[in-house]
């Protein structure tokens, strides 16, 4: 149930991230959802797209460095409360959140968020337990 | 370990027998240089100095430097203090502007370095039954003549290779057994990596042993290097053409630092902005002063390279005193909030960190502030920023601890610093005052 999030260190400097994501469009490569975790030098840009390792070579091939990671794209109810209600299960039961982000697009009523814990198979097994969509990486191509 | 020297009355000397020795040789070239080289003579009599001032080496003090302007007057042949009929060699060194440092040796002088050679090799465990790939330059450079002639004077067998084509210096090694190599240690890296490629097992394919390195400074991480790849001891040696070449400095086997032949050269460690002597263990200006040498003799010569002095004893058995290995040039140095700094000290705590590439680049800028870039390493990128944040903590606290000062750090993109090849720009000072 893990999907791949492709991570690129940006440095900070003008039109570094202009740079990454022309790389990614000159390679048709489909950005489905995107975040930026930044300090004051340096930032790293995360992104589930539609073709990870088309998008990684893309990106290499400019000079990049990236890393393909696991997370979880997890649909919740696109309603006060929803996500929270994920969170919830996760904090009673000890999994730390390591970042969050939402997808640009919804599934059907859903709304998709990606997720990454510090315990990835023990957040899939109880969010199927208590009955939360987890979306797999072909779900996720298919947006 | 077995102990042995190739000249053991001397090598051995006790410290004060040592001082004495050097004692009588610096009055005699005092006098000699004062008598026969009239821009000494003017120097000293500028500086208000007379041969008979000097009654103990303390008193080197109060005579003049040397500096590679004082090479270029009368030049080229100024500074004989012996008839061109003595003179047999010529080496000479680049300058960074125009006109070559020329150095003239005697067949004395030639003679003398050698045997400070033989020493050297005698001490790194070699004898006349190893076989050396001389692999500097050949010709006015002193690197390959001079480690050349030594060896010879030892006995070992000599392959006088010379630098560049790889793929027979590898060819070299594998028909005549080479067990000793003498290179530059940058070229050394990139023979290592050739036979790698070559997929030939150093230990197995080939019989190397040792290899003396030097030329250029490195540091302590790329010797491992070298030894892990090559599967041999290396040893730092240290030379400039002004002081005879290569053999003025070596390692032991004990590998911590470098013994100067006292009986050689007078050694002094002074700082370079007002040309006092450092306290002990200080870093230094190395200067350096001739007392064998007859056709050229060179007085309190300032040489540029910054060390420090190892006081304590070493287990050897050699009495001559040791340095450290050569931390960078003077005129890299640069001075940060009241401190002196040199890029290679940023070199080798950065060399020692995980998850840190080879290039760096130092900016001053503002009030004094130091900004450190380093390039991450590809492999050590895992998605996460904590592990970057901690990365640059890491950086940060080992800087402060190595150069009191605290810098900031940057993690920059790799591939994005200029390569550290030679002499590529490390520190860019925006500061003005």
């Amino acid at each position: 149930m893990k999907i791949k999030q492709i991570s690129v260190f940006l440095e900070n400097k003008k039109g570094r991230l202009y740079e990454a994501l022309k790389a990614l469009a000159q390679a048709g490569v489909n950005i489905r959802a995107l975040s930026i975790a930044d300090t004051s030098d340096f930032g790293i840009l995360r992104m589930i797209v539609n073709n990870p390792e088309l998008a990684k070579k893309a990106l290499e091939e400019a000079g990049f460095t990236t890393k393909i990671t696991n997370v979880i794209a997890v649909g919740v109810k696109d309603e006060p409360g929803g996500l929270a209600e994920v969170l919830k299960i996760l904090y009673e039961n000890d999994i730390n959140v390591e970042y969050v982000y939402a997808f640009v697009e919804k599934s059907g009523e859903e709304a998709l968020v990606v997720l990454r814990t510090n315990n990835l198979e023990k957040t899939i097994d109880l969010l199927q337990e208590k009955g939360i969509k987890l979306f797999d990486s072909k779900a996720v191509e298919n947006l | 370990m077995e102990k042995r020297y190739f000249n053991p009355k001397i090598e051995l000397l006790p410290r004060e027998e040592l001082g004495a020795l050097q004692l009588k040789k610096l009055k005699k070239i005092i006098n000699k240089v004062y008598k026969r080289v009239p821009h000494y003579r003017k120097k000293f009599e500028e500086a208000g100095v007379k041969p008979s001032h000097l009654k103990t080496l303390e008193d080197i003090r109060h005579f003049p430097f040397t500096t590679k302007e004082d090479l270029f007057v009368d030049y080229p042949f100024g500074l004989l203090a012996e008839p061109l009929e003595k003179v047999v060699r010529l080496h000479t060194s680049s300058g960074t502007t125009g006109k070559p440092k020329a150095l003239f040796f005697s067949r004395k002088d030639v003679m003398a370095q050698a045997e400070l050679i033989a020493r050297s090799l005698v001490m790194s465990g070699a004898t006349s039954g190893d076989i050396l790939q001389n692999s500097m330059t050949y010709g006015l450079f002193t690197g390959a003549l001079v480690m050349h002639y030594g060896a010879e004077l030892l006995g070992m067998l000599v392959i006088p290779a010379g630098p560049g084509n790889t793929e027979r210096q590898i060819e070299l090694m594998r028909t005549f057994g080479t067990t000793c190599i003498h290179m530059t240690p940058s070229y050394a890296l990139y023979v290592a990596s050739l036979i790698q490629e070559k997929g030939l097992k150093p230990g197995k394919d080939l019989k190397l042993k040792r290899a003396y390195l030097g030329a250029e400074p490195y540091t302590e991480e790329t010797r491992r290097k070298i030894e892990e790849m090559l599967k041999v001891d290396v040893f730092n040696c240290y030379g400039l053409s002004e002081m005879g070449g290569p053999g003025v400095g070596f390692e032991c086997p004990v590998k911590e630092g470098l013994h100067l032949w006292e009986d050689a050269f007078l050694v002094e460690i002074v700082n370079p902005e007002n040309g006092e002597p450092v306290k002990p263990g200080e870093v230094g200006e190395l200067v350096l002063t001739s007392l064998n040498r007859e056709a050229m003799p060179l007085i309190r010569y300032r040489t540029r390279d910054l060390t420090r002095f190892i006081p304590e004893p070493c287990s050897c058995g050699r009495t001559h005193v040791r340095i450290a290995r050569i931390l960078g040039r003077a005129d890299d140095m640069f001075i940060v909030r009241g401190v002196n700094i040199f890029p290679q000290q940023i070199e080798g705590v950065l060399m020692g960190i995980k998850g840190v590439a080879q290039n760096y680049q130092i900016i001053l800028e503002g009030y004094d502030e130091m900004t450190v870039k380093v390039e991450i390493d590809r492999d050590f990128f895992d998605g996460r920023i904590e592990r970057l944040l901690k990365l640059k903590e890491e950086i940060t606290e080992k800087l402060r601890q190595a150069i009191q000062v605290r810098p900031k750090v940057e993690l920059v993109e790799p591939g994005t610093l200029p390569v550290s090849e030679g002499k590529a720009k490390r520190v860019i000072d925006k500061r003005t005052l």
